[in-house]
């Protein structure tokens, strides 16, 4: 009965499904306080938070940030124009100048694939990956089949779940690629062929070049950003066209189920990945993944600070 | 492993206590029972419905999960199972019945106290369990118990429920503990 904490989360690929599973549970009953009048409770008190976002972000930082303080820890933000980084300072550095001042956890986003994996080498605090590069994004992935089990019931067994969009370069994809396999839905993979990894294969989906075939009686349509920074470049030729071929609208959302569900992990480009109407319609829960999101950080935090001891009886 | 109370005197004795809530507060118009998880829900129950017979209109039924209230929540608990509290209704000016199995050493009581504060501010909060065993390490004590028992440190007090009812049996405290979900034994 007794199991592992969870000392660091770095990305699924690092956790097993016993684990998944048990994050969910948790986060169930943090769900709750975020519905109360008062929204703490004392669990993490006098343990230090400490978040170093080296990219940009809102709600990801924000989200974090609630979680922490929702749990009455300390909660300190490091941004990367603001921090050591921008005089010059190595990331082993800043991790070992946190690690002095006794922080029980460090959140991480960083630009380079690895850089979680990296901090949690060196550092004595839990890490938790915040996203890395084009890398992994747990946290994103978890608060999504969270608020698909709250849909769509806690069976993934046969659930069908389309993940459109730039493939290749989004961490919130494989992410969720790796942890909805290990929960047993069928993932369907769709975008322009540029921007479908070169692996593709190894990941154990189906993949399709057109939007059409992936929402094809899907119970879930996961939307991703398209990243403007990419734009112009061979890979990406104009939004207008991306727009045509692989927007999700009212006339291609008939392709999936009545009662499927439509994401995004955000910030969304409304009239590119996703119109208007669908955004703000019946079928979208992007504002209940932002709920879920504090919930879901918030028993990952919880975990990751803990220090395992004997229960006592009272 | 030794009885200290069947499923009949427990039926008997919540009988009474719920009769003895109703006099001390003129009825059960502003009461709410709120059960501690897990060991108070079966009692809560019980108790709800023994004060239902009573009273025309029984009191709300909560239950509240302490687990991220405890003085050691950040040290104790390396697979912690935190189930959901549920409070019915507004706890601002009620009487709060607080039940729970055992009153050892109120630890539990005192973060369930804490908890119930961050839901409102009851009008006065009540303790009722159905043992109230020696070995206090916080100035507590019950408002209601079925039963007063001096036990050594060695033992602990399990309160389980079958078909026929809630009952309690005193065993070693070495002895495996039952996990939860488990099939409760059909003794005695």
């Amino acid at each position: 009965m007794t199991q592992e904490r969870i000392r660091h989360l770095l990305g699924i690929d690092d956790i097993n499904r016993e684990t998944a599973e048990r994050l969910l549970d948790l986060a169930e009953s943090f769900l709750e306080v975020s519905r109360r009048p008062v929204r703490k409770v004392p669990a993490l008190r006098g343990k230090t938070i400490i978040n170093v976002f080296f990219e940009a972000s809102t709600r990801t930082r924000t989200s974090f940030e609630l979680a922490g303080k929702r749990l009455s820890a300390d909660v300190v933000n490091i941004g990367g124009s603001s921090s050591s980084t921008s005089k010059g300072e190595t990331l082993r550095d800043t991790v070992n100048t946190l690690d002095a001042m006794h922080a029980d956890v460090i959140v991480i986003r960083h630009a380079a694939s690895g850089a979680a994996h990296y901090v949690a080498r060196y550092a004595r605090a839990g890490v938790v990956n915040a996203g890395d590069g084009m890398h992994e994004h747990p946290t994103q992935a978890l608060l999504d089949s969270f608020t698909i089990r709250q849909r769509k019931g806690h069976d993934f067994r046969g659930m069908k779940v389309a993940i459109c969009g730039d493939i290749a370069h989004s961490r919130v994809a494989r992410s969720n690629a790796l942890l909805l396999r290990m929960l047993g839905a069928d993932v369907a993979l769709a975008g322009p062929r540029t921007l479908l990894p070169t692996a593709v294969d190894s990941m154990g989906c189906r993949v399709y070049d057109r939007l059409e075939p992936a929402l094809d009686g899907a119970d879930v349509v996961m939307m991703l950003r398209i990243q403007r920074e990419r734009l112009g470049a061979p890979l990406l030729p104009a939004l207008r066209e991306y727009a045509r071929f692989f927007g999700l609208n009212a006339a291609r959302l008939k392709l999936a189920k009545p009662d499927a569900i439509v994401m995004h992990p955000g910030p969304m480009n409304r009239g590119v990945e996703i119109s208007e109407e669908i955004a703000d319609g019946s079928h979208s829960v992007i504002l209940n993944q932002v709920e879920a999101g504090v919930a879901v950080r918030m028993a990952v935090l919880y975990l990751a600070a803990s220090e395992p001891g004997a229960p006592t009886d009272g | 492993m030794r009885t200290l109370l069947d499923p009949e005197s427990v039926a008997r004795g919540l009988r009474r206590m719920a009769g003895e809530i109703v006099e001390r507060h003129a009825g059960a118009s502003d009461l709410v029972l709120v059960a501690i998880r897990r060991g108070g829900i079966a009692v809560a129950g019980a108790l709800h419905h023994w004060l239902g017979q009573l009273e025309p209109h029984s009191p709300p039924l909560g239950s509240l999960d302490i687990t991220l209230y405890r003085d050691d929540a950040s040290t104790a608990l390396p697979n912690p199972r935190i189930g959901p509290s549920q409070i019915p209704c507004s706890l601002d000016g009620r009487h709060v019945i607080l039940v729970d199995d055992v009153l050892y050493t109120g630890r539990t009581v005192r973060a369930a106290i804490d908890a119930l504060m961050d839901y409102g501010r009851p009008r006065l909060i009540e303790l009722a369990v159905l043992v109230d065993r020696n070995g206090r390490e916080l100035p507590i004590q019950a408002n209601y118990a079925l039963k007063t028992e001096t036990l050594n440190s060695d033992e602990r007090i399990d309160v389980f429920e079958n078909s026929g009812g809630i009952y309690a049996v005193v065993q070693p405290k070495s002895s495996p503990t039952i996990p939860p979900g488990a099939l409760r034994p059909e003794v005695p």
